[in-house]
């Protein structure tokens, strides 16, 4: 018997919503090939319930789906409906917008008013932001020769594949979509299996807005089976990632012996955050603190090595300890106090724990935290290394996880030679009140990211993405757009040139 | 100077002498083994010229690396322009020299080599000299916060240059590297290494810093793959085969992530509408667009489509057009086409002669190799051609077109988009409507109307699908050579 598409789960407080569990193709619900994949509530540990996912066959059905689709219709659409559409979708994320982030935080465990006031916001953000490009993509005209007319037309590419993590599931949804459709293609996009359920309410909404059947196609399912299909099949154009660099590897590969698709990654980082002798240190400790611990250390650009001037360290690290305890309140995600919640997954809890050992093998000192809060639900408390060196394990590999290491430097020289030394280049910050400082360390630092007296503050106007091996290409801004489009000159001849 | 210059005499009695080491650090020094280059006309060695392997690609990166953090860098975007323009300066004054090099090496002809290689080479690196300072990142507005982004260089840059168009890819793999402030590497063809070494000696006389260009010869799987693997290359561009490419993508995939971009292969259509206002004009691009060069272009349209009301015209002309140009010594001023580059690629491109009998397509003129000495093709037009044929498919590589007759616009523009390739397209007609909708709907990368390879240094040129990924020239190419960080610098936000 197929699993129906809609199920009923309870969440800790007792009330019950309804999820779509089956994969969303051509703007229909339909089942799926591969496994049933159980989705568990990190907070409890227990099944929420078990989502469809996509086999080769699936793949290949949204792949053509979103083909015909283009062919047919979207790339006719006019621009202004384009944006219409896409804000009518932004109407109603809007409208559903407690629903949404009930479900954000269900399956990824973020606190609920967090989910709703920073993910789903930013994410509405989002459409409306690109929804203001989609009739604003320009080519140029380009003067060559006088007997010729030249221009560029900057074109869809036509069908995207995207594959997103489970960290932030319907901003990180947001980000691939928004500027692919303003660019005007179709997309297929793998939710990961780990949080599939905010996606498949963010389907159904993109079918109530009007997008013409095969526009947006959403599956989930594992990224060895379904991603490695989608990342291989010859229809598709570009693969958007964001996830793992291992994983990142495995993308560009298969593009090379594929049809070569174009491809953006957004991987891993290391991200420094450097305190000048000369901060305002207060301000410092409450930024860095943040700048770690949202989303329970669970972001590509944690601000997870902290580096402080050593004549302020330790008046630096009891403002930062003394921040994360009045600031990170552990607790159940729909706790109105609750500032951060549990772990994904249990692989990714006792991955975390695992580093939290290591550091403590390599002599660093668990100045605070360092183990598992309560016994339900993987919790981890918000752990703060210090007397670290750049060459530990817990100073180089991405924890991801609320896990901090800070290390003491002399001078700012330094500082920069310690944040560059890192195959990531993903962000950075600098805490400072000199002027010069400022410029020397972000000109200097190799990240695509720098902050200066803050940290982790998007816009959706800005481009984020990285540098090195924290990967390739832009997102949010109008760089974004390059992305998702492709160049044609067109070279017209006037008249006899024998 | 070093032990490696070598005097040379071109087949007209042009001397010119050229330093056959490898180009690192502003020395030329030797390398692994030695490669011989064979002059195409004649089947016979010119000379030797130093090679690559990894060790050598590993102190090639070293010097460039060690060059781009020690000063290049941070060196005004003037004084980096001002020795791109002297470079352009010393390419004129030495045109002939790398002509006739170029010449003997690749066997294009001379008044070629002069007019359109020589001639773009100069006019990519003062294009280019231009932009080093006008490289503008952005102001953004957003609350509470200074946010700006900056175009910054990516740093040791690897180019993995073809022997079809030897002296022309270098530049435009240095030109807009350069600009942005990148070092570079550049792995030449151990077909054709002598121009791009005879570049090397104008580099230094220009007064480059040591390490800011390196060029070295070598093979695609020794040197080529050594670069692609450098943990210190941070993004490659490379000319070539599809096949290569992928090679490419892969080994980067398999390092550093470095950034890459392809320009490869294709099998671009060239289609002729019966309402072309002066059918001799769509002969004489036509012609050009598959026989110049010997066929050995990228871009080459190697399909042609022609509307049925004007078809046997066409080919009558067309016919006339071929046969009407001199085939022989590149050194001769009347010549039009010179040899295949060299006996492999020869023998490939008369197996697809074979190929194209054997599929059954009339091999209407040429099919067959002319004179007895050096790597010439006549002039092969292939017609009764069907769209599954290989040689409808496969890039040739060679003075060989497949004609087709089409009866209607949508037919037409399916055949020409079903293709694996996406490299260039064309259109001839009179009709404004016609022009534009046919050029919309081609999948091309770039796409000529009532003309064929009109290129230049201030247009983007590359492929959709697998003919590419990125664009070179005009102010596109400089996103390929940046990297962009944004700076968010709080002056209002409160935590």
């Amino acid at each position: 018997m197929v699993q129906p598409d809609l199920q009923t789960v309870r969440l800790s407080n007792g009330k019950e919503i309804t999820v779509h569990t089956q994969l969303f193709i051509n703007n229909e619900f339909v089942p799926g090939h591969g496994p049933l994949i159980e989705t568990i509530n990190p907070a409890t540990e227990e099944v929420i319930c078990s989502v469809h996912s996509a086999d080769k066959q699936d793949v290949d059905a949204a792949v053509n789906a979103a083909a015909t689709c283009f062919k047919d219709t979207w790339r006719k659409v006019a621009p202004a409906e384009k944006a219409r559409l896409i804000h009518k979708l932004a109407d109603l994320m809007e409208r559903d917008r407690d629903e949404l982030a009930t479900l954000d935080a269900l399956d990824n465990g973020k606190a609920f008013t967090v989910a709703r006031d920073v993910d789903i916001t930013d994410s509405i953000a989002c459409y409306r932001y690109f929804a203001g490009w989609a009739d604003k993509i320009h080519g140029k005209t380009i003067d060559t020769t006088f007997d010729k007319l030249c221009y560029t037309r900057h074109e869809a590419l036509g069908v995207v594949g995207a594959v997103i993590p489970w960290n932030y599931p319907t901003m990180m949804a947001a980000w691939k979509f928004a500027p692919a459709l303003a660019a005007g293609n179709c997309i297929v996009m793998k939710t990961s299996e780990i949080t599939p359920l905010p996606a498949y309410k963010f389907a159904a909404l993109v079918k109530e807005a009007g997008f013409p059947a095969g526009v947006v196609n959403i599956i989930t399912g594992y990224g060895h089976t379904t991603g490695s299909f989608l990342g291989s099949h010859p229809l598709v154009s570009k693969m958007a990632f964001t996830g793992s660099t291992a994983t990142g590897r495995k993308i560009m590969e298969s593009s090379s012996s594929s049809n070569l698709k174009k491809l953006q990654l957004e991987l891993g980082g290391k991200s420094a955050q450097i305190v000048c002798a000369d901060a305002d240190l207060d301000k410092a400790a409450e930024w860095s603190c943040g700048g770690i611990f949202n989303n329970h250390g669970q972001s590509c650009n944690a601000g997870s090595r902290i580096l402080v001037h050593e004549s302020v360290h330790d008046q630096f690290l009891e403002l930062f300890i003394k921040h994360t305890k009045a600031m990170i309140k552990i607790g159940d995600p729909f706790d109105e106090d609750t500032f951060q919640g549990p772990q994904i997954s249990k692989g990714q809890f006792e991955k975390i724990l695992n580093y939290i050992e290591i550091g403590k093998k390599e002599g660093a000192i668990v100045s605070y935290g360092g183990k598992r809060w309560g016994n339900k639900g993987y919790y981890i408390e918000p752990t703060v290394f210090t007397n670290c060196h750049n060459q530990m394990r817990v100073m180089r590999e991405e924890i991801f996880g609320p896990v901090v290491v800070i290390a003491k430097f002399k001078t700012i020289e330094e500082a920069i030679d310690i944040a560059n030394d890192s195959d990531y280049g993903l962000a950075g910050g600098v805490y400072t009140t000199d002027l010069d400082t400022a410029i020397t360390v972000t000109n200097e630092v190799k990240t695509g990211t720098m902050w200066v007296n803050c940290f982790d503050v998007f816009d959706q106007s800005t481009p984020f993405g990285g540098y090195k091996q924290s990967g390739f290409g832009k997102e949010l801004g109008k760089y974004a757009l390059q992305e998702y489009t492709q160049v044609k000159v067109v070279k017209i001849l006037r008249s006899s040139k024998i | 100077m070093s032990s490696f210059i070598t005097e040379l005499t071109a087949p007209n009695g042009y001397n010119v002498t050229v330093n056959t080491g490898l180009f690192i650090n502003n020395e030329f020094v030797a390398g692994a083994h030695t490669i011989e280059t064979v002059n195409p006309s004649t089947g016979e060695v010119i000379t030797s010229v130093q090679a690559a392997e990894a060790e050598q690609v590993d102190l090639a990166v070293e010097a460039a690396h060690k060059a781009f953090y020690g000063g290049w860098k941070t060196t005004n975007a003037r004084e980096r322009a001002h020795l791109m323009h002297k470079l352009a300066d010393l390419v004129q004054r030495d045109g002939e020299d790398i002509a006739h090099l170029e010449t003997m090496d690749n066997g294009k002809p001379l008044r070629d080599s002069r007019n359109f290689d020589i001639t773009g080479v100069v006019g990519q690196l003062r294009y280019f000299a231009g932009f080093c300072d006008k490289l503008h990142g952005k102001v953004i507005e957003t609350e509470g916060k200074l946010s700006y982004t900056v175009h910054e260089p990516i740093g040791v840059c690897a180019g993995i240059i073809p022997w079809n168009v030897p002296i022309a890819m270098l530049a435009w793999k240095i030109a807009p590297a350069l600009a942005t402030g990148n070092t570079i590497v550049i792995k030449s063809s151990e077909v054709t290494p002598l121009s791009a070494l005879k570049m090397a000696e104008l580099i230094k006389e220009a007064g480059f810093p040591p390490g800011v260009v390196n060029i070295i010869t070598g093979y695609g799987n020794k040197a080529g793959e050594a670069l692609s693997r450098h943990m210190k290359v941070s993004k490659v561009a490379f000319t070539g085969s599809t096949a290569t490419g992928r090679a490419i993508m892969k080994a980067a995939a398999e390092t550093n992530l470095k950034k890459v971009t392809l320009e490869l292969g294709g099998k671009s259509p060239n289609i002729i509408f019966d309402d072309v206002e002066n059918l001799d004009e769509a002969v004489f691009w036509s012609r050009m667009g598959i026989y110049w060069n010997a066929g050995q272009m990228c871009s080459a349209g190697s399909r042609i489509y022609v509307q049925e009301g004007i078809y046997d015209q066409f080919i009558e002309k067309f016919k006339a057009m071929a046969l009407s140009g001199k085939i022989g010594n590149p050194f001769d001023e009347d010549t039009f086409q010179g040899p295949q580059v060299s006996e492999i690629q020869f023998k490939r491109v008369m197996d697809y002669i074979e190929l194209g009998k054997k599929e059954g397509a009339t091999c209407y003129i040429g099919g067959k190799r002319s004179g007895s000495q050096g790597y010439f093709i006549e002039p092969t037009m292939f017609t009764d051609v069907k769209p599954d044929m290989r040689i409808m498919k496969e890039e040739i590589f060679g003075p060989v077109v497949a004609i087709s007759k089409f009866k209607d616009v949508d037919d037409v523009v399916a055949q020409a988009n079903d293709t694996t390739y996406g490299l260039a397209a064309s259109v001839f007609t009179s009709n404004i409507k016609r022009a534009i909708t046919v050029s919309n709907a081609l999948e091309a990368g770039s796409v000529w109307v009532n003309c064929y390879n009109l290129v230049s240094e201030n247009s983007p040129f590359g492929g959709y699908k697998q003919s590419g990924i990125g664009r070179e020239n005009g102010e596109y190419a400089l996103s390929e050579y940046t990297q962009i960080k944004a700076i968010k610098i709080n002056v209002g936000n409160p935590f």
